[in-house]
């Protein structure tokens, strides 16, 4: 039966080519627009670790003062945590893993006489960064507890860095300097650049920018080095330092295991703030302390732009509009047919059976629109990747996301066609009959 | 011209008809706030800087050599700068250019007595304190830049400070005004928080290096203090036919005056260039919404010219029956239009509605501001002309209809 409404329905959309040409065409290009905007927002609200980030938190402290308050446009302070408070958590270890860390660029000069000085930009953090984000080795690995205590002058390097440095040779136990301070190289990572880059501060381009370099926060200190991202001080006084209670700049991540163990810790960071406030460093109520999962500090980031969101409803309401033509143009053809409808009714043929037709031939013009929807839709992520916005580079579309557009093309034009199949199937075969 | 016999005829189509309505009026609410998003992000991307934005270029050098001079570096560099052919201008700052992102700004007081006030409110809103985004640079800039100077003087060269507060500025006339509002700003004396600065000049328009909202992005001031520390910006003023030529010379002549820096290819650029990379997002975003734009009336266009199709085939015997009994093909072809224009005014009525309920549902989320009135009867018409010409051809091949259809069965 299906394969005679599959004949019947091709036969018919043979019929009136350039009718079937506009519906497959709408059809596909509300599709091609849809998916093209669905993949970019899909690619940009990824996991960055999959199979890791649930067990990943970021701990938020609130030292600002009653009185604070915030330019409007302005980050807010309280998303980073200040110098004693990342150090009292860290040596406070009450968490299966721990790690303070902030974003640097410093001077690399090279040995190799035929490449420049550069700047390179990468990361600061204590030990348990490594473990604790599943940093994936090449060469070696990361440093210890006790590297970070005595600092060693130590540097782990991301494989294109060491490539660039030092080629096909094992860079391990190389030395690298870096503004102006030898390091030894103790690890290389392998490819690794979680997107967006979640555990850096958020004034930089975290869909483009990756570490280059890993050192001990501990050496970064003592060294001086230059600290990049956002620094918010408050408060009155003297200037502040990097090591000042009224200045946040750096991140903190944790990892925990079970519910039990998060519950735990959100107890311990309200502990911790209460206990801050009764020696009068902090002034607001303990219970602001907040522990955001990786993917909830994504949506709390809010880092998707607001222009990406917005084209995401404008492609959405093309479909929409698209499949009200689609509907329009299958109305007009299917009830057009009342004549051929009465006359299988007449012979027997049930509502039923005049849907099921109705609707393969529906389905049909779906799938036919939804394979011209992925060739549109190919074309517009290869025109997004054309353009130089950070987030350009990674609208690709994956198996799901291509299963994911036949799937809506065919269930789209199977919602438009379920009302003029119905309409059909409802044809008075009497009536029809005599008039004709 | 009859509207009844059309009106009628539609009722038999009734859901068809409907779906179209609807088709026009969802792309008529769609384009009109399409349409003005897009006025709105050409309105931003076309803000002006104030400067001579086709004359000037920047190239970035960051001195690597330990414990240098900056100073006299910085004066080397100009000179040599200065000898490349085609330069006319030459001036070093600290790093920002209107546009440029990076932006150091500071609040500011027209007196003591307003930041006691705001001392006191804990904010510089409504204290009569200001937040301008400060310039620096070496003697000289407001040549290189183009400024125009529309009150008082440029800064002499006993203005300038190496290190510390210089002890006079320029502000531009945005911020004057609102500093001092109704009187005169030149030769007043501001007030940072520990020492007073005097207006010596006030420039026409200099934007912000990172604009934030329309009324704050004029409020720039420009400081006699020269760059400090080895990351410098030198900026260049030459013919605007020049830039890309001199960019290169300027880099070779860095290098050649002091191998010893690192000239980052991605940070020595046209102003053009710098330009067009703060606007990026919204001119991909200008190309997406102009593109959704076509694409629905491009859509909505196919579906009045299929169904009109549609319609000429299935009426071609009553169309023969009206030509013969005496209609003319005008009169068929006017009957077609006039089916359209009722079907596209209804939608547009309709489509009018939601344009603004459209609008309401955008300025809740995405800060957009209310959307002019005057884009829907603009919106309507469009959609009617497209109606119009869309049908057309089938209203054409309808009116082409011989008589003679009419004595054949169908």
């Amino acid at each position: 039966m299906l394969a005679y409404y599959l004949d019947l329905a091709l036969r018919s959309l043979r019929r009136s080519p350039v009718l079937t040409g506009l519906m497959v065409l709408a059809i596909g290009l509300g599709i091609g627009a849809s998916m093209t905007m669905i993949t970019v927002l899909h690619v940009m609200t990824d996991d960055p670790l999959p199979g890791r980030s649930a067990r990943l938190y970021t701990p938020h402290l609130d030292p600002l003062p009653l009185d604070y308050k915030r330019h409007e446009g302005s980050p807010d302070p309280a998303d980073d945590m200040t110098w004693p408070d990342a150090m009292a958590l860290l040596k406070a270890h009450r968490a299966v893993r721990q790690a303070a860390m902030s974003g640097g660029s410093l001077l690399l000069r090279p040995a190799r006489a035929d490449l420049h000085p550069l700047y390179v930009s990468g990361r600061y953090a204590t030990a348990e960064f490594f473990p604790m984000f599943g940093v994936p080795f090449e060469r070696g690995g990361g440093w210890s507890a006790a590297d970070d205590a005595t600092g060693s002058s130590v540097v782990v390097l991301a494989d294109a860095l060491a490539r660039k440095l030092f080629g096909t040779s094992d860079a391990v136990g190389q030395t690298v300097r870096l503004g102006e301070h030898d390091f030894r190289v103790i690890g290389v990572t392998a490819d690794w650049a979680p997107k967006p880059l979640f555990y850096a501060d958020q004034t930089g381009n975290q869909y483009s920018d990756a570490d280059l370099f890993f050192l001990p926060l501990s050496v970064a200190m003592g060294q001086k080095f230059p600290v990049s991202g956002n620094q918010s001080a408050w408060g009155k006084g003297e200037s502040p330092s990097l090591t000042s209670a009224n200045m946040s700049w750096l991140q903190f991540w944790v990892q925990l295991d079970t519910p039990a163990q998060v519950a735990a810790y959100r107890q311990y960071l309200v502990d911790y703030s209460a206990q801050q406030k009764a020696l009068g460093r902090f002034q607001r109520p303990p219970t602001n302390a907040k522990l955001y999962g990786l993917m909830g500090w994504l949506a709390h980031e809010n880092l998707v732009p607001g222009d990406v969101d917005l084209q995401l409803w404008l492609a959405l309401g093309f479909l929409f509009v698209c499949m009200l033509n689609i509907v329009a143009l299958l109305l007009a053809k299917f009830l057009r047919r009342s004549g051929e409808i009465s006359v299988r009714r007449a012979l027997g043929a049930r509502r039923r059976d005049i849907f099921v037709q109705f609707g393969i031939e529906s389905a049909l013009i779906g799938v036919a629109g939804g394979v011209l929807g992925l060739g549109i839709a190919q074309l517009g992520l290869w025109s997004i990747r054309q353009r130089p916005d950070d987030y350009a580079r990674l609208a690709q579309m994956d198996l799901s996301m291509l299963l994911g557009t036949v799937v809506l093309a065919v269930l789209a034009s199977m919602l438009a066609g379920l009302l003029p199949a119905w309409r059909a199937c409802r044809v008075q075969p009497a009536l029809q009959l005599k008039g004709g | 011209m009859q509207i009844r016999p059309i009106l009628s005829t539609l009722r038999h189509h009734k859901l068809t008809a409907l779906m179209l309505t609807l088709q026009v009026a969802f792309t008529c609410a769609i384009v009109c706030n399409v349409v003005f998003m897009v006025a709105q992000r050409v309105q931003r991307i076309s803000v002006p800087t104030g400067i001579a934005e086709d004359e000037v270029s920047a190239i970035h050098s960051t001195g690597i050599e330990k414990g240098e001079n900056a100073q006299a570096r910085q004066t080397a560099d100009l000179a040599a700068l200065r000898a490349v052919p085609g330069v006319r201008f030459a001036a070093a700052v600290s790093y920002s250019l209107p546009l440029d992102r990076s932006e150091s700004s500071s609040g500011i007081c027209p007196s003591k007595q307003a930041l006691d006030r705001a001392m006191q409110l804990n904010t510089i809103e409504g204290s009569g304190c200001m937040e301008p985004a400060g310039y620096d640079g070496t003697p000289g800039l407001l040549a290189t830049l183009g400024l125009h100077l529309v009150a008082g003087r440029d800064f002499l060269p006993d203005d300038y400070v190496d290190k510390g507060k210089p002890a006079v500025a320029i502000v531009t006339r945005a911020l004057a005004q609102k500093m001092y509002p109704g009187q005169p700003a030149l030769g007043q004396s501001m007030y940072d928080g520990d020492h007073f600065i005097r207006i010596v000049g006030i420039v026409d328009t200099l934007l912000r290096p990172a604009p934030r909202k329309p009324g704050l992005d004029g409020d720039s001031i420009i400081w006699p203090q020269r760059p400090e520390g080895p990351g410098v910006l030198y900026v260049l003023r030459s013919a605007p036919r020049d830039r890309q030529r001199v960019l290169g010379a300027a880099e070779a002549a860095l290098l050649k005056a002091n191998p010893d820096r690192i000239i980052n290819p991605g940070q020595m650029q046209t102003y053009t260039e710098i330009r067009r990379a703060y606007f990026q997002r919204d001119t991909t975003m200008i190309g997406l919404l102009v593109a959704s734009a076509l694409g629905l009336l491009f859509v909505t266009a196919l579906g009045i010219a299929g169904l009109a199709n549609f319609w000429v085939q299935q009426r071609r015997r009553s169309i023969g029956i009206r030509r013969a009994i005496g209609a003319t093909r005008s009169d068929i072809l006017r009957y077609f239009q006039a089916e359209n224009f009722l079907i596209v005014s209804a939608g547009v009525l309709l489509g009018t509605l939601l344009a603004v309920a459209l609008n309401l549902l955008l300025m809740s989320h995405y800060e957009l501001p209310r959307l002019p009135l005057w884009y829907l009867p603009v919106g309507a018409l469009a959609l009617w002309v497209l109606g119009q010409l869309s049908v057309l051809a089938p209203a054409l091949r309808a009116a082409a209809v011989p008589p003679v259809v009419a004595t054949r069965s169908v």
